[in-house]
């Protein structure tokens, strides 16, 4: 072997050397295969979500209209380590949720369409997406009225002595008003096992969090309510599955609740109505922040690990587009609830 | 039949509801060890164990949602308010959740869930604790209210609202717990939605609910003396009302009066006379006039408290005046 001549160990190409670069420990629990689905799960939302947009703009969506663009890792992780029978219960910004727990985008969007084939048959809309089938106990608009029905669920599963666990989502505004200490209370006191997850995307409509919020560290209300409370960044996917997986963990055997912040960042407006920047937070912030697109990250992970190639990216894009085209021409398809529905589901058929 | 007070009516629809299914269980401020703030509750923590009647801190929103949340994934919660004037906190989860859960979500989620609680005034608790709120909530769709008036139909009633699979209220009379009345001994249920013929008349038609239907029977009697004969239509379901029983009443009797607790703008006896119109324009001999709590707040004093309350004089007064007597 001459002196000049590299063991063939480092005479590798710079790709297979980034291959063998050893993974971080954050890796929780996934391998190549399911990171792709992870990632597959999060562009939908993206685009998805890219095209609920469009049709708001044409005037196909009404009403209000929240996007989760941004957020996708947090509700892509969180799902990612639930099981089928576990319950999930949100706030208004619900597209992506419902998505990544597995409702069909076909559903969602004539839901949004106010067409008869959405999941609440054009009842409900874009704040109010429920699928009994997913466990998922919908979209909720009244800001922190749902984080006590989370804690109900979560005393049914005591009831019933089960193992399922309840998450439940809501942001980080809603740490201040009086349902969120009631429900935090009771899921401790009574060792309910229920994942409140706070997504702090720092405002509560145009109102940022240093405006509205004694102490920022909203984490620390864990403390006032004798729960394990822990704080990670959500925009990274491995951290978010990490995280929740402990809680998980803690709501199965222990029955205790957990409380989560997951900083995250929306790129979008509050809803359809509001600039994205320039009025309550600035465009140099939004362009700051979206260099922390999650998708982005998880994109760069896999690319640094060779996982994923551009012909497989590029599919699973295409993909997600064509998801999210098919969503809309279904929606656009579906008729119109039937006007007696007008008087349905108003009350139950009833036992007595 | 056997003679039970009120109370003893409710506690034993709840001890039988309880004893027939295991997803129905009752959770309130000082329902288990204290046994009730009105006693309602009492031995059930006994019978039953703290799994099934369970004590919750002050926090009226608070279990009102946890009530929806168990309701949405299997079990028939009953959530005891300890008086309705403290369930104002927790009307999100009644108004905006229980209420709307099964039309949002498209008929996925039933809500078979009962508020109870007493309701409107007793003696000089003052302005905070002294309201009849039957009318806000009778304004809700996707709501049943109740108020039944008489021990055998706080049983039934009882029964049926817990059996329901909607979000029922149920509203107990603050000042009737104590009154006794015949209730069968078997089960039985009475159905929602249905008015009751408390006592048949000729003359005039007093149209009323709750704890006025004592105070119509009342009328009632003295009247009969002067030879006026009342008939008296309890509603014992606000919503949905039974629109034919007041109906066949005043098509009969051609005069109505409608008592009620509570205030007089947009009260239910608003509701009342606007079926009336609808359905006995043709009926009536004089117009409706309407017995109601006078349009302040509750005062404290004892003789300003009786002023504002609606009474058995007021409504003799109104009845004379529909039947031209005045």
């Amino acid at each position: 072997m001459s002196a000049g001549a590299k063991p063939a160990k480092e005479r590798k190409s710079a790709e297979s050397a980034r291959a063998e670069k050893p993974l971080p420990e954050k890796i929780s629990g996934t391998d190549v295969a399911m990171r792709k689905e992870l990632l597959r799960s999060m562009l939908l939302q993206r685009r998805f979500e890219e095209k609920c947009a469009e049709a708001y703009a044409l005037g196909k969506i009404g009403g209000f209209c929240h996007l989760y663009i941004g957020q996708e890792a947090i509700s892509t992780g969180t799902m990612s380590m639930l099981r089928p029978d576990d319950y999930v219960i949100t706030a208004y910004r619900d597209h992506g949720q419902a998505l990544a727990r597995g409702i069909s985008p076909r559903a969602i969007m004539a839901e949004l369409f106010g067409r008869a084939d959405g999941c609440s048959h054009g009842k409900g809309g874009s704040m109010h997406i429920f699928d009994s089938a997913t466990n998922f106990l919908g979209g909720h608009g009244i800001v922190g009225g749902h984080v006590p029905v989370a804690a109900g669920v979560g005393f049914a599963i005591k009831y019933k002595d089960g193992d399922q666990v309840c998450v439940c989502f809501f942001g980080e505004a809603a740490v201040n008003i009086g349902a969120f200490h009631e429900a935090l209370n009771m899921a401790s006191l009574w060792n309910l096992p229920v994942i409140f997850i706070i997504e702090n995307n720092r405002y509560g409509m145009g109102t940022a969090i240093s405006r509205s919020t004694a102490n920022e560290d909203v984490i620390v209300r864990a403390k006032g309510y004798r729960m394990i409370g822990e704080s990670v960044d959500g925009q990274d996917l491995f951290a978010v599955r990490d995280c929740v997986g402990r809680a998980i963990e803690r709501g199965r055997k222990e029955k205790r609740p957990t409380l989560i912040e997951l900083r995250t960042y929306r790129f979008m407006g509050h809803s359809m109505s509001d600039a994205v920047a320039g009025t309550y937070r600035s465009r140099e912030e939004l362009e700051e922040n979206m260099k922390r697109d999650p998708i982005l990250l998880l994109h760069q992970f896999m690319h640094e690990h060779d996982e994923l190639s551009e012909g497989e990216l590029s599919k699973i894009d295409d993909d997600a587009k064509a998801a999210a085209q098919d969503a809309w021409d279904f929606a656009d398809a579906s008729p119109e609830p039937a006007p007696e529905e007008l008087w349905t589901d108003v009350l139950a058929e009833s036992e007595s | 039949m056997a003679v039970m007070t009120y109370r003893e009516a409710l506690t034993s629809a709840l001890r039988e509801e309880l004893a027939r299914d295991d997803r129905v269980f009752l959770m309130g401020e000082e329902v288990a060890q204290y046994n009730g703030a009105y006693k309602v509750s009492k031995g059930l923590l006994d019978e039953f164990g703290p799994r099934r009647i369970v004590d919750t801190p002050i926090t009226e929103l608070g279990f009102a949602g946890v009530g929806v949340g168990a309701a949405m994934v299997g079990l028939r919660p009953v959530v005891e308010f300890m008086t309705w004037n403290f369930a104002l906190l927790a009307l999100d989860e009644v108004v905006n959740a229980a209420a709307k859960m099964l039309y949002m979500s498209g008929g996925q989620y039933k809500m078979p869930m009962v508020f109870r609680g007493p309701n409107g005034s007793a003696l000089q608790l003052g302005a905070q604790h002294s309201q009849a709120w039957e009318s806000w909530l009778a304004h809700i769709p996707g709501l049943k209210v109740l108020t039944p008036g008489t021990p055998a139909d706080a049983k039934g009633l009882l029964k049926s609202a817990i059996r329901d699979d909607n979000p029922v209220v149920f509203l107990e009379g603050e000042m009737l717990y104590n009154t006794k009345g015949e209730v069968p001994e078997e089960d039985y249920l009475i159905r929602i939605g249905k008015a009751d013929l408390k006592r048949e008349g000729e003359h005039c038609t007093i149209v009323t609910h709750g704890k006025m239907v004592l105070v119509a029977m009342q009328v009632a009697d003295a009247l009969a003396k002067d030879d006026i004969s009342i008939e008296v239509v309890d509603l014992r379901t606000i919503r949905p009302m039974d629109v034919e029983a007041i109906a066949q009443s005043v098509q009969k009797t051609n005069r109505a009066v409608v008592l009620e607790e509570g205030w007089e703008i947009c009260g239910v006896g608003a509701q009342v006379v606007d079926f009336i119109q609808r359905e006995c324009f043709d009926d009536l001999d004089a117009p409706v006039i309407r017995v109601h709590q006078e349009d302040v707040p509750m005062p404290y004093a004892k003789n300003l408290e009786k002023a504002a309350k609606p009474d058995a004089a007021k409504t003799i007064a109104a009845v004379r005046k529909v039947m031209y007597l005045d």
